[in-house]
C-alpha cells in the first residue's frame, strides 16, 4: 500500500513537471538560449480565427483544363493526319467530343494513326458512314481524364504555392482537399484582397496579332470575322483622366504563350510611363519570339493576360535577345504582383473561390479576451460550487480540475495543436464536465456512508462502484468528439480536439489523482472522518 | 450540503404518460417549425457572405444600408451584434465574394464615403459558395444522425437493446428541442451549431448511462420488484448526481453565454437548452420507452428477462 501510493505520487509528480515544461514555450517568450537546446519549444498555435488571417478554399475548374487539352489534341490530330497523308480529313471539337470526318476510303489509315499516335482517345459513340464519308466521335479515355484532373489540381497547387512563397506569407498552409479543391490558410495576412488577386489569377499570357484590317465597331455589333476575336484593354490610364475601355480585334490563335517565361522583373516608373514588367524568355522562347517579330514587322502585337489586352505595340523590327516588356501604367505594387504571377507561371485551369473566411487581428484579440474571461468566471463558479457542496472532497476535486487544465494545455502544446475560438469554448465546457467523475464518486461515497460503512471502505466502494458509469459516460462523449472531428473543418476541429483530449485528462486527474490523496490518508491512518 | 434528501422518492414513472404527451406535442411543433419556417441558415450552410463591422462612433442600421448602396439592397440583412454600445454590426449578403469580385474593397469604399476613413473596421468577412454550403449542410445533418445511432448502439452493447432504443428516442428528443429553441430564438445555424448538437448528443446520453448503470445494479439487488419500480428507484437514487453533473456544465455555459462574445453565444445557447433537455428526456422519455417496450411488446416478466443478459 505504502509502496503503491508513493510510486503513483512520484509518477504524477513527474507528469506535472513535464506538463509545466511543455507549457513554458507557450507562455514565455523569448525562451532563454539554454532552454531551446534540449527542452521542448513547441507551443499552442492560435487558429486563424484567433490570430487573424485568411482561410480560402479554391475550386480548380478541371473541366476547363480538360477542354483545353482536347482542343490541343484536336490541333495535334489534324496536323498528324495531314503529315501522314490522310487526305480529306477534318477534325472539329464539340464540347469534349472530337468529331472526325474522313472519306470512307481513308478510314483504315485513320484507324492506323489513331492506334499508333492517339491511343488515349476512345470512341464516344460508334462511327457512322453515309455517302462515302465516315464520321468518328472520339473523346479522352477515363484514365486520361483522371490523370489530367490530378495534374491540373497538383500543378495549380504548386503554382499557387510558388506565388504565395514569393508574395511572402509566413507559415502558409496549402494543401489539396478532396478531388478538385485546394485549401489555403494565410495566417496574419494584412491585405487579403491583394493575396486573393495573386492566388486567383489564371495568369495565362498570350501574344496575339492585332487585325488592323477589321472594323472594330462592326466586330462588336455583328461578331468578329472567323478566326478573330474581340478583346478589351484599358487605354489612357496614365493621363489621370481615368480608365476607358478599348476594344481590339485580334487573331484568335496566339503566336506564343507565357510558358517560355524564365523570369519576370519589375522596372520602376520612368518619366512618362508607369512601372512595367520585363519578361525574360528562355532559349526556345527567345528564338520563337525572334521569328515572330521578324515575320510581322509593322504589325501590332497584343500582349494579352487572362483575355485582357495590356498593350498592343507596333513591332518596329526583329527583336532578338528574348526580352519583352508589359506596360500598362501600373503602380509599383501592381507591377510587383504581376511579376509574381508571371514568374510562377499560369494555372493549368482557372480557379474559383468556393469559401473564404478572413478575420482581422483585432477581432481575434477580443475573442481571446472574452474566452479567457468566460473560462475564469465559469471555472471559478464550478470550483466554488464544489467546495460548498462537498467541502473537503470538493476541494480535492477542484485540485484535480486545476491539474486537468494543466495537462490539457500541455498536451495541446506537445501536439502542436491549433487552438481556435470553439476550441477555447471547448476548454471552458470541459472545465464544467471535468468534475463529473468526482461528483459520481462523491455521491457514491455518501451513499455508502449512509449505508453505514466506515469511511475507508466507503471510499473504496465509492470509487469501485462509480467506475463503470464514469467510463461509459466518457466513452460516449469521446465518441461524439471523434465524429465531430471527422465532420468538422478548421475551427470545429479545434473544438473536437480539445473535447477529446480534455475527456482523457479529466478521467486521469479526477479518478486516479484524487485516489492517491485518499489512499495516502488511509495509509497514514487518518481516515477516521472524511469531509464530503 | 444535499440537494436531494436521501430516501426521497418521487414517482417519476407515474408521470410518464403526461410527459410523453407534452414532449410529443413539443416535438411535433418543432417538426412543423422545421418544415414551415425552417431554420435560419448561416452562410456556412446557405452560402453567401457575412461581414462584421465595427464603428468608432454610434451609427444606425439605416446609415449603413445607405452607405452600402447597391450592396445594401435586396436580401441584405444588417443587424446589431455584440454588446450594447460596441457599435458592431453584421452585414449578411446573399452573394459570395467570388461573384462580386473584391467584396470587402467595395464595402470599405462605400463606408468610407459615408462615414469617413478610419471610423470603421471590417473585422471579419466570411464567404461561402452555394455548393460548399449544401455539402456542409448534408454532412452536418448526417454526422448528428450518425452520432445518435452510435450512442444507441453503444448503450445496446453495454446494457441492452431496450435502453439503447430508449437512449436514441431521448436523443432525438433533445436534438429536436435544441433545434426548436434555436429557431424560436432566431439564432443562425452554422458549423458551431452542429458542434453543439453533437456535444448535446454525447453529453445528454451520460444521464441515461448513469441511470442504466443503476438499474442494472438494482436488478441484481431487488429481483422481486417490477421493472417500473426498479427504474423509479434508480432514477431517484441517481437524481442528485444527474442534477449536479449537468449543473456544473450549466454554470460554465452560462459564463460562456454571457461573456463569451457574439460568435460563441448561439453555441452556448444550444448547449444550455440541449443539456436541460437531456436531464428531462432521460427521466421522462428514455425510461417510458423502456417500460413501453417491456409492457407492450415483450410481455414477459421483467425480472427473468433481464438479469441473464446483463453484462458486467
Amino acid at each position: 500500500m505504502r509502496q503503491s501510493v508513493l510510486t503513483r505520487a512520484i509518477i504524477f509528480g513527474i507528469a506535472i513537471v513535464a506538463a509545466i515544461i511543455y507549457l513554458v514555450p507557450t507562455f514565455v517568450s523569448p525562451l532563454p538560449a539554454w532552454w531551446t537546446s534540449f527542452l521542448p519549444t513547441d507551443r499552442i498555435n492560435l487558429g486563424l480565427d484567433l490570430q487573424g488571417g485568411s482561410h480560402l478554399v479554391l475550386g480548380v475548374k478541371v473541366d476547363k483544363a480538360i477542354e483545353n487539352n482536347i482542343e490541343r489534341v484536336r490541333t495535334d490530330l489534324s496536323n498528324v493526319l495531314r503529315e501522314k497523308g490522310v487526305s480529306g480529313a477534318s477534325v472539329d471539337r464539340e464540347g469534349t467530343l472530337l468529331h472526325i470526318a474522313v472519306p470512307s476510303a481513308n478510314t483504315e489509315r485513320l484507324r492506323g494513326v489513331l492506334k499508333s499516335d492517339f491511343a488515349y482517345l476512345v470512341e464516344a459513340k460508334s462511327p457512322q458512314t453515309t455517302g462515302g464519308k465516315s464520321d468518328y466521335f472520339l473523346t479522352l479515355s477515363k484514365e486520361e481524364i483522371r490523370s489530367l484532373r490530378d495534374y491540373a489540381v497538383d500543378q495549380s497547387l504548386e503554382t499557387i504555392r510558388n506565388r504565395i512563397d514569393q508574395f511572402g506569407v509566413s507559415e502558409p498552409i496549402i494543401q489539396r482537399e478532396g478531388q478538385e479543391n485546394i485549401l489555403i490558410q494565410l495566417p496574419g495576412i494584412q491585405d487579403p484582397e491583394r493575396a486573393k488577386d495573386i492566388i486567383g489569377k489564371t495568369a495565362l499570357l498570350e501574344f496575339k496579332l492585332v487585325d488592323d484590317t477589321a472594323n472594330v465597331e462592326e466586330a462588336i455589333k455583328t461578331g468578329p470575322p472567323p478566326g478573330r476575336q474581340v478583346l478589351y484593354g484599358h487605354a489612357g490610364r496614365g493621363d489621370g483622366i481615368g480608365t476607358e475601355k478599348q476594344a481590339y480585334v485580334v487573331e484568335s490563335r496566339p503566336l506564343m504563350t507565357g510558358e517560355y517565361i524564365q523570369d519576370a522583373r519589375v522596372r520602376p516608373a520612368q518619366q512618362l510611363q508607369g512601372a512595367s514588367v520585363e519578361l525574360i524568355l528562355n532559349g526556345a522562347g527567345a528564338r520563337l519570339f525572334e521569328q515572330i517579330t521578324a515575320a510581322n514587322v509593322k504589325r501590332r502585337l497584343a500582349i494579352v493576360l487572362d483575355n485582357r489586352v495590356y498593350s498592343a505595340p507596333v513591332i518596329q523590327e526583329r527583336i532578338g535577345g528574348g526580352r519583352a516588356s508589359i506596360t500598362g501604367n501600373f503602380d509599383l505594387k501592381e507591377a510587383r504582383d504581376l511579376s509574381i504571377v508571371l514568374r510562377a507561371g499560369a494555372l493549368p485551369a482557372p480557379v474559383e473561390i468556393l469559401e473564404e473566411r478572413t478575420v482581422g487581428p483585432s477581432l481575434g484579440n477580443d475573442s481571446i479576451r472574452e474566452g479567457v474571461i468566460s473560462f475564469v468566471v465559469g471555472s471559478s463558479l464550478v470550483i466554488i460550487f464544489m467546495i460548498l457542496y462537498y467541502r473537503g472532497a470538493g476541494a480535492i476535486a477542484d485540485l484535480a480540475l486545476v491539474f486537468h487544465i494543466l495537462f490539457l494545455l500541455a498536451i495541446l502544446a506537445a501536439l502542436k495543436a491549433v487552438l481556435t475560438l470553439p476550441g477555447i469554448a471547448g476548454i471552458v465546457l470541459i472545465a464544467g464536465m471535468a468534475v463529473d467523475a468526482n461528483v459520481l464518486i462523491n455521491e457514491r461515497i455518501r451513499e455508502e456512508l449512509r449505508a453505514g460503512r466506515a469511511p475507508r471502505s466507503a471510499i473504496e466502494a465509492g470509487f469501485q462502484h462509480a467506475m463503470p458509469a464514469i467510463i461509459d459516460t466518457n466513452v460516449t462523449t469521446f465518441l461524439s468528439g471523434v465524429i465531430l472531428f471527422q465532420f468538422g473543418t478548421g475551427p470545429i476541429k479545434g473544438f473536437a480536439v480539445t473535447l477529446c483530449i480534455g475527456i482523457l485528462t479529466t478521467v486521469v486527474t479526477a479518478v486516479y489523482m484524487t485516489r492517491i490523496y485518499y489512499d495516502y490518508r488511509a495509509m497514514t491512518g487518518k481516515l477516521k472522518r472524511i469531509s464530503i | 450540503m444535499e440537494l436531494i434528501k436521501p430516501g426521497v422518492t418521487i414517482p417519476f414513472t407515474r408521470y410518464r404518460y403526461i410527459a410523453v404527451a407534452i414532449s410529443s406535442v413539443v416535438n411535433l411543433f418543432v417538426l412543423i417549425l422545421l418544415f414551415t419556417r425552417g431554420p435560419l441558415l448561416g452562410v456556412d450552410f446557405a452560402g453567401g457572405t457575412v461581414a462584421q463591422l465595427k464603428f468608432s462612433k454610434p451609427v444606425t442600421i439605416g446609415e449603413i444600408r445607405n452607405a452600402l448602396g447597391e450592396l445594401g439592397a435586396g436580401d441584405t440583412v444588417i443587424q446589431d451584434f455584440g454588446q450594447q454600445g460596441s457599435n458592431e454590426f453584421l452585414v449578411r449578403l446573399q452573394k459570395t465574394s467570388a461573384q462580386l469580385g473584391e467584396l470587402s474593397e467595395q464595402i470599405k469604399e462605400g463606408l468610407t464615403k459615408q462615414f469617413g476613413s478610419g471610423t470603421f473596421e471590417v473585422r471579419r468577412i466570411e464567404s461561402v459558395g452555394p455548393k460548399v454550403g449544401s455539402e456542409l449542410r448534408q454532412k452536418g445533418a448526417w454526422s448528428v444522425i450518425a452520432a445518435t445511432i452510435m450512442m444507441g448502439i453503444y448503450i445496446w452493447l453495454r446494457f441492452d437493446l431496450r435502453f439503447g432504443l430508449g437512449a436514441v428516442v431521448a436523443l432525438i428528443h433533445d436534438v429536436l428541442v435544441t433545434i426548436g429553441a434555436l429557431i424560436v430564438a432566431n439564432y443562425e445555424f452554422d458549423l458551431t451549431i452542429i458542434a453543439a448538437l453533437l456535444t448535446v448528443v454525447g453529453f445528454s446520453v451520460n444521464d441515461t448511462v448513469i441511470i442504466c448503470d443503476r438499474v442494472r445494479e438494482n436488478m441484481r439487488k431487488i429481483k422481486r420488484e417490477s421493472l417500473e419500480t426498479i427504474i423509479n428507484t434508480s432514477i431517484n437514487e441517481t437524481l442528485s448526481r444527474t442534477i449536479i453533473t449537468t449543473g456544473t456544465a450549466i454554470l460554465v455555459l452560462l459564463a460562456l453565454f454571457v461573456l463569451g462574445g457574439g460568435v460563441i453565444r448561439p453555441f452556448a445557447f444550444a448547449l444550455l437548452v440541449g443539456f436541460f433537455s437531456g436531464v428531462y428526456s432521460t427521466i421522462f422519455i428514455a425510461s417510458p420507452v423502456v417500460l413501453f417496450w417491456e409492457k407492450r411488446l415483450i410481455r414477459k416478466s421483467p425480472s427473468t428477462l433481464k438479469v441473464s443478459s446483463v453484462k458486467k
